[in-house]
């Protein structure tokens, strides 16, 4: 090779290093913005196939009590009062007032669910035991932690408990599935008693706990069926 | 020795005899030892896994001979803590903005933790030492094979006040006994309950001295791990991976080591351990 064009190949080399220097980071960035995008049309799309405005202004409008987290950070909730039109069928009224919840307070910083979570069904069995299948989101962006934990699933019963007098347990599945906790701590592999004073039996007992503005959750031993979904939604 | 007894055994028939029925005994009964320890199932306050039942305290008297057992003199006190920082390997628990790991520093944590129990002379186990993650099942079954032991989880939250620390207990469970008078594994933590609350409230109580804002007394939380643990068991949680310092949870580890070892020390003589192993308080 003679000199001349050793040179013309080294000029040309170093241009390749500054043109790749320069694109590669842009290359990156666009990569990483579409797989956002991607990820959030996926997020998206997933919310308006599972989650159809459920809300009918015909319902009668109703004080529905919805709880979020208290504004304390000790992990308490405490309920707010929203007008909302609600149905009288139960698996529809728990519906409704479930994604409102998971829609989320005026003040962002008192939501107690991740904004991506979505309700994908609600079943109601005859004993009372509630069904709620949330989107995966529910485990995976839940701040993990016993007390984001537990406040999440307090805000979800507590809700029911307040609108949904039929509902006396509650078993939360991610994605269909059962998994054994919510986000690394609360265990979801129970359900958790609802309507405590209303029920009747040894599971109905009073909920232990110190006073709190809304006392944690008991689970209870009810094995439930899930073959067998009393009302579709 | 052992070629004395041979030689005597040698010479004497009856010796021959006696020595045949001896192998035999220790013949029938090895298996149901290596049985036992094979498994990992609890030697004494036993919680059978999954499926094997826990036996009542009527059936545990009957040892694995058939021949009665002799009751132990009741021993009060616990003397070791099962020590179990959450998470590890994959799991990375909570994670801060500013790459705090909840696995990394509970680990951390339990070393302190460490020296201050064996300070007030209990005996530790850790359910881990390094990166390992044992599921929930396994870190209970090193708590249910000890016989007088408690458990203390220790986590790092998400969420709460920076600087606060909080102390929980397992909700109360439904009834421990079922109509078989068989504990299932799943129950495992509820006749314990209110002794998990007694050293819950002492622990806390102390961590509330050493970190103003936390609570005064223990919160209940249905917690995955306490659930399974025969023992009293609590889990404490300290707030939290956001804090923009990781050297400001650094600064907590003597406090929360001081108030755990203080508060099960104060526990132990509140807890007088069954007479018979089997047996739950």
């Amino acid at each position: 090779m003679t000199r001349r064009w050793r040179w013309w190949f080294l000029g040309a080399l170093f241009l390749a290093v500054v043109v790749a220097a320069i694109y590669l980071p842009i290359l990156r960035r666009n990569i990483r913005q579409a797989a956002k995008l991607q990820q959030r049309s996926e997020e998206q799309a997933r919310r308006e196939l599972t989650q159809p405005t459920v809300i009918n202004p015909s319902d009668p409008k109703v004080k529905a009590k919805l709880f979020w987290a208290s504004g304390a950070d000790d992990g308490t909730v405490s309920a707010v009062t929203v007008e909302l039109p609600l149905s009288n069928d139960p698996v529809l009224r728990a519906k409704q007032v479930l994604n409102t919840l998971l829609a989320g307070p005026v003040d962002t910083e008192l939501r107690t669910l991740p904004p991506d979570a979505a309700l994908l069904a609600f079943y109601l069995l005859p004993d009372g035991t509630a069904i709620a299948d949330f989107s995966e989101a529910l485990g995976t962006a839940t701040p993990s932690g016993i007390q984001s934990e537990q406040m999440a699933v307090d805000s979800i019963a507590r809700t029911l408990e307040a609108n949904v007098p039929k509902v006396r347990r509650l078993k939360i599945l991610i994605h269909g599935q059962e998994v054994e906790t919510l986000a690394g701590h609360l265990d979801l592999t129970q359900a958790f008693l609802v309507n405590a004073n209303a029920g009747s039996g040894p599971q109905a007992a009073a909920t232990p706990g110190p006073a709190a503005a809304a006392p944690a959750l008991t689970p209870t031993a009810a094995t439930v069926k899930l073959t067998a979904p009393a009302t579709k939604p | 020795m052992l070629l004395d007894v041979v030689r005597f055994v040698r010479n004497d028939v009856h010796g021959k005899l006696r020595v045949a029925l001896f192998v035999l005994a220790v013949l029938f009964s090895a298996p149901r030892e290596g049985a036992s320890s094979s498994s990992g199932q609890p030697a004494s306050p036993a919680v059978a896994q999954q499926t094997t039942p826990v036996p009542t305290p009527a059936q545990q008297a009957v040892g694995a001979s058939g021949a009665t057992q002799t009751a132990t003199p009741p021993a009060a006190g616990v003397n070791i803590v099962v020590l179990d920082p959450a998470h590890g390997g994959t799991d990375l628990g909570a994670r801060g903005t500013g790459g705090i790991h909840e696995s990394d520093i509970v680990l951390e944590f339990a070393a302190q933790v460490r020296t201050a129990l064996e300070a007030q002379g209990f005996q530790v186990v850790q359910t881990r030492q390094g990166n390992a993650n044992p599921s929930f099942d396994d870190r209970s079954a090193m708590a249910n094979a000890q016989r007088g032991a408690i458990f203390v989880a220790l986590h790092i939250a998400s969420t709460g006040v920076p600087g606060t620390a909080r102390v929980y207990v397992m909700n109360d469970l439904t009834s421990a006994v079922d109509a078989t008078g068989l504990i299932p594994w799943d129950r495992a933590q509820a006749p314990f309950a209110s002794l998990s609350r007694k050293l819950g409230d002492q622990v806390q109580a102390l961590l509330a001295q050493r970190f103003k804002g936390s609570p005064a007394v223990a919160q209940t939380a249905s917690v995955r791990q306490l659930r399974t643990t025969a023992a009293p068991a609590i889990a404490v949680e300290i707030s939290s991976v956001t804090v923009e310092d990781r050297t400001q949870l650094d600064h907590m580890a003597p406090g929360v080591a001081d108030a755990i070892a203080r508060g099960a020390a104060a526990f132990r003589p509140t807890y007088v351990l069954p007479a018979n192993p089997g047996e739950h308080p």
